[in-house]
C-alpha cells in the first residue's frame, strides 16, 4: 500500500474578532465615529494579514503530521473547535494552509455540505447538474448517472419542480443522491450524515462503502458519532485544540476521545499521589465481558490523601452517554491501600465498546474541586444480538408466557 | 456530562445499525451486521500493528526524503506573491461555468410574467426618457441621426457594462456559501456573471436591429469591427468585475459604491451626448475610459454617424487589456483568502 495523503507540519491560523472598544463620553464616541472608517479599514485589511502573534490570532491547526494509505478509511474525531473541519477544508483546497504542506495523490472530492449551489428557483433536475458540476463532475458523467441519481434520491415525481417547493428532507435526499454518485479516489466527508432519515442514511453509507470497497478508494470521515466512526473506519486521528493527540487504531482512539470528552471539565487534583490499579483489564487496558454474564471489576487504590469518599463508577457508551452511574456514599479508606471489588450483575448491554472510570469525591469536605479520577478503561461487551434488538441500548432475553 | 453530547444521543441508535461492509478484509464474507464487525477488530488490529505501530508518526523529514515531487498529483502549501490563472484547470471546470451561466439566466427571470421581456423593457424605457429629456428638452445634438437610435446604440453596450459590473462585483459575496464549502476555480463566479449578461446584450442587439430597419439604416463595412468592439467590452467589464469582486469579499463598501458609481460613470461615457462635444485637448484623457471607444465604435459600426474612431478604440483596447490582465492577477492573489473572510 502506498500513501495517498501526506500531511507535513500543517498549520492554519485564523484571526478572531477583537472586542470592540467602548467609549464613555459623548465626545469620545463622536471622535470614534469620525475615526471609524480608518479603524474599519485597518481591521478589514488585517483580516488577511498577520503580524506578530497577538491575542486576535488563533491557531486552528498547529503542526499536524499524518499519512493516509490508499484504501484506508480514516475517522477524524475531536470536540467542536478541535480543527477537524479546518483540516478537511485545507485538504479539499477550500482554504490555504498558513504553513506546512499536504501532498495528495489522486482525484479528491469533499462533501462538507449537502446540496451546495442549489438554487431555489431551479428544478430538481437542474440542481442535480448544478450541484454535480460544483462537486467536480463533468456534464457527461452526470448525463450517464442521471436516472440512477434521481432513482436514488426517491424524488422522481418532483424532479421537474423547483426545489423551493421541496421539503427540507427532499432537498437533503437530492443532495445526497448526487454526492453518493461521486467517484473520486479520495473522498472527504464532514458531519453530513446527521441529516436525513435513518433509512436514507443507511442507503448512503452503504453506497459509499461499496464504492470504496470495489476500487480501493480512500475515505476521510469526520463525525461526532462514535458508533458511525467505529463501524466504518479502521483508523482514527483524534484532534484536540488543533493538535493530533492520537493516531492509530480506532478502539484506542475512541477511548481516548471519550476520555477527553467525559472528563472535559473535570480535573483530578491528587492524581500524582493516588495510584489506581485496575486488576480486571488485560494488557491492552480492556475489560472483556459477555453481554449475558455478570462480571466483576477489581480496583486497587493506593495513597489516598483522605479517609472518606463518595465513590463513583461510571460507564460511558461510544456516543458519550452515561450508561451506568453508581455511587457509594461514605466509602471508608483503610490504610494505605484499599481494594474495592465491584460485582456487577447482568447488565444486558448491547455488544460493543464502552469506557469506564472511577471518581472519588471527598465526603469530608463538600468542595466539588476535591476530586480524584482514575484513567479511562475500555469495556468490550461481546455477544450475539438478534436483529429485532439492534436498536435497543440493552439486549435482555425477556422470558414470556402467553396466558 | 457536556452539552455537546446531547445531539449525539439522537443519532446514536440509528447509526449503529448501518448496513456496512468492512473495507479491510475483502476475503471475509460480506458482513452486514455491525456487531459481528465489532467483535473482530482484534485480529485486524494485530495485522495493522505489524505494519506500523499505531502510535508512531513518521518523521516528516524522512517522508520528504522518500518522495519525489512528481509522484504526487497535488501539493498544497501556502502560496506567495502573484500568480497566473490556471487556465487548464478552468477549462476542466467549463461545465460548471456553463451551468452557473444557465443558473444565472434562469434564476433571474424565474417566476416573472414578462420573463426575458424585461431585458427589452428596461433599456427601451430608459432610452425613451433620455430622448425626451436630453434629445428634445435639452436639445443635445445626436450626430445627425434620430436621438432615440443614437442613444439606444450606446445603451446596449453600456447596459452590458454596468450590469456585468454590478453582478460580477457581487458574485463572490452572493455565493459565499459555495466558496466556503467546495473548491472550484473561484474565477468562474465573475466569469459566469459576465457571460449570463450576454443574453441581455444579445436581446438588446436584436432590438437595435429592429430600430435600424425601422429608420432605414444600412451599416457599411464598419460593421466588421463590431466583434472587436464586443471583445473590448467583454475584457474591460470582466477585468473591472474581477477586481471589484475580489475587493468586495473583504470590503463590503464596494457593493454600496458600485450602485451609484455606475450611474455617475454613465456621464463619463458618451451615452447621452456625442463624443464630438468633448474639447479636443481632453480627448486623450477621455478615451482612457474604454467605454468611450466602445460606444463611439458601436455608433460608427451600426449607424455610420462618423468614421471608425480608431484612436479611441485603440486606447480603449489597450486599457481593457491592462485591466483584464491586472484583474486576473489581482483576483488570484486575493483568491486564497476568500474562504477565510467571506
Amino acid at each position: 500500500m502506498s500513501s495517498v495523503i501526506q500531511v507535513q507540519n500543517l498549520s492554519k491560523r485564523y484571526r478572531i474578532g477583537l472586542k470592540e472598544q467602548r467609549y464613555d463620553t459623548f465626545a469620545q464616541q463622536l471622535l470614534a465615529t469620525i475615526k471609524a472608517p480608518i479603524q474599519n479599514f485597518r481591521q478589514l485589511r488585517s483580516m488577511s494579514k498577520f503580524g506578530e502573534d497577538d491575542e486576535s490570532v488563533f491557531w486552528a491547526l498547529k503542526d499536524i503530521n499524518f499519512e493516509v494509505q490508499q484504501g484506508e478509511v480514516l475517522g477524524i474525531i475531536g470536540h467542536n473547535g478541535a480543527g477537524k473541519s479546518t483540516l478537511l477544508k485545507i485538504l479539499s483546497r477550500i482554504t490555504e494552509p498558513t504553513s506546512g504542506e499536504v501532498r495528495i495523490k489522486g482525484r479528491i472530492a469533499a462533501l462538507l455540505e449537502v446540496g451546495t449551489g442549489f438554487h431555489q428557483d431551479l428544478t430538481g433536475r437542474e440542481n442535480i447538474y448544478m450541484n454535480g458540476t460544483i462537486l467536480g463532475m463533468r456534464k457527461k458523467e452526470i448525463d450517464q448517472k442521471l436516472d440512477e441519481i434521481i432513482d436514488f434520491s426517491g424524488v422522481e415525481k418532483y424532479v421537474d419542480t423547483p426545489v423551493k417547493f421541496y421539503s427540507s428532507g427532499m432537498k437533503v435526499r437530492l443532495g445526497f443522491a448526487v454526492a453518493a454518485h461521486l467517484e473520486p479516489e479520495i473522498l472527504l466527508i464532514d458531519e453530513v450524515l446527521a441529516v436525513g432519515d435513518i433509512e436514507f442514511q443507511r442507503k448512503c453509507l452503504g453506497k459509499m462503502e461499496s464504492l470504496s470497497q470495489g476500487h480501493g478508494r480512500t475515505l476521510l470521515f469526520v463525525s461526532h458519532n462514535m458508533a458511525a466512526i467505529q463501524s466504518i473506519c479502521q483508523k482514527t486521528v483524534v484532534l484536540s485544540k488543533g493538535a493530533i493527540v492520537y493516531h492509530g487504531d480506532i478502539i484506542e482512539g475512541v477511548n481516548i476521545y471519550n476520555g477527553i470528552f467525559s472528563r472535559k471539565d473535570e480535573q483530578s487534583f491528587y492524581k500524582d499521589e493516588a495510584i489506581f490499579i485496575n486488576e480486571s483489564i488485560d494488557e491492552q487496558g480492556v475489560t472483556e465481558v459477555e453481554s449475558k454474564d455478570a462480571f466483576s471489576i477489581k480496583m486497587k487504590i493506593q495513597n489516598l490523601p483522605r479517609s472518606k469518599y463518595n465513590f463513583y463508577l461510571i460507564f460511558i457508551d461510544v456516543a458519550g452517554n452515561m450508561v451506568v452511574h453508581e455511587r457509594i456514599d461514605n466509602f471508608q479508606v483503610s490504610g494505605n491501600s484499599t481494594t474495592i471489588h465491584f460485582r456487577i450483575p447482568v447488565l444486558w448491554l448491547r455488544p460493543g465498546l464502552y469506557s469506564y472510570y472511577f471518581k472519588l469525591l471527598s465526603s469530608e469536605l463538600s468542595v466539588a474541586k476535591d476530586r480524584l479520577l482514575s484513567e479511562t478503561y475500555t469495556l468490550r461487551v461481546t455477544g450475539e444480538v438478534d436483529a429485532p434488538k439492534l436498536l435497543g441500548m440493552l439486549t435482555p432475553v425477556i422470558p414470556y408466557e402467553i396466558e | 456530562m457536556n452539552v455537546d453530547s446531547c445531539p449525539l444521543n439522537v443519532n446514536h441508535y440509528s447509526l449503529s445499525n448501518y448496513v456496512i461492509q468492512r473495507t479491510t478484509n475483502n476475503k471475509q464474507p460480506l458482513n452486514y451486521d455491525l456487531f459481528s464487525i465489532m467483535h473482530t477488530p482484534n485480529e485486524q488490529l494485530t495485522t495493522d500493528n505489524k505494519q506500523r505501530p499505531a502510535n508512531e508518526h513518521t518523521p516528516p523529514s524522512a517522508v520528504g526524503g522518500l518522495v519525489s515531487g512528481g509522484q504526487w498529483d497535488q501539493i498544497l502549501k501556502p502560496s506567495r506573491g502573484w500568480q497566473v490563472v490556471d487556465w487548464r484547470e478552468l477549462y476542466r471546470y467549463r461545465d460548471l461555468l456553463y451551468f452557473l451561466v444557465l443558473r444565472g439566466i434562469k434564476a433571474k427571470y424565474a417566476q416573472s410574467v414578462l420573463g426575458v421581456g424585461w431585458a427589452i423593457i428596461q433599456p427601451l424605457f430608459t432610452t425613451l426618457v433620455f430622448t425626451v429629456v436630453f434629445g428634445n428638452l435639452a436639445g443635445i445634438s445626436s450626430d445627425g441621426v434620430p436621438y432615440i437610435i443614437f442613444s439606444f446604440a450606446a445603451m446596449v453596450p453600456w447596459n452590458y457594462f454596468s450590469g456585468t459590473l454590478t453582478e460580477a462585483s457581487n458574485s463572490l459575496v452572493a455565493n459565499a456559501n459555495m466558496i466556503t464549502k467546495v473548491y472550484f476555480p473561484r474565477i468562474v463566479l465573475p466569469l459566469s456573471a459576465a457571460f449570463s449578461k450576454l443574453l441581455d446584450f444579445a436581446i438588446g442587439m436584436v432590438v437595435m436591429v429592429g430600430f435600424m430597419v425601422y429608420y432605414g439604416f444600412v451599416p457599411g463595412w464598419e460593421i466588421l469591427v463590431l466583434p472587436l468592439l464586443i471583445l473590448i467590452l467583454l475584457l474591460c467589464s470582466l477585468g473591472l468585475g474581477m477586481i471589484l469582486s475580489a475587493m468586495a469579499v473583504q470590503y463590503r463598501d464596494v457593493k454600496h459604491a458600485i450602485a451609484f458609481m455606475v450611474q455617475l460613470l454613465m456621464y463619463a461615457a458618451p451615452v447621452v451626448y456625442p463624443a464630438s462635444k468633448v474639447p479636443d485637448n481632453y480627448l486623450f484623457w477621455y478615451s482612457l475610459n474604454p467605454m468611450v471607444g466602445v460606444i463611439e465604435g458601436f455608433r460608427s459600426a451600426l449607424l455610420g454617424t462618423h468614421p471608425m474612431p480608431w484612436d479611441m478604440v485603440g486606447i480603449g483596447a489597450a486599457v481593457s487589456i491592462v485591466l483584464f490582465v491586472f484583474g486576473t492577477f489581482y483576483f488570484r492573489k486575493m483568491e486564497k483568502v476568500f474562504a477565510d473572510v467571506a
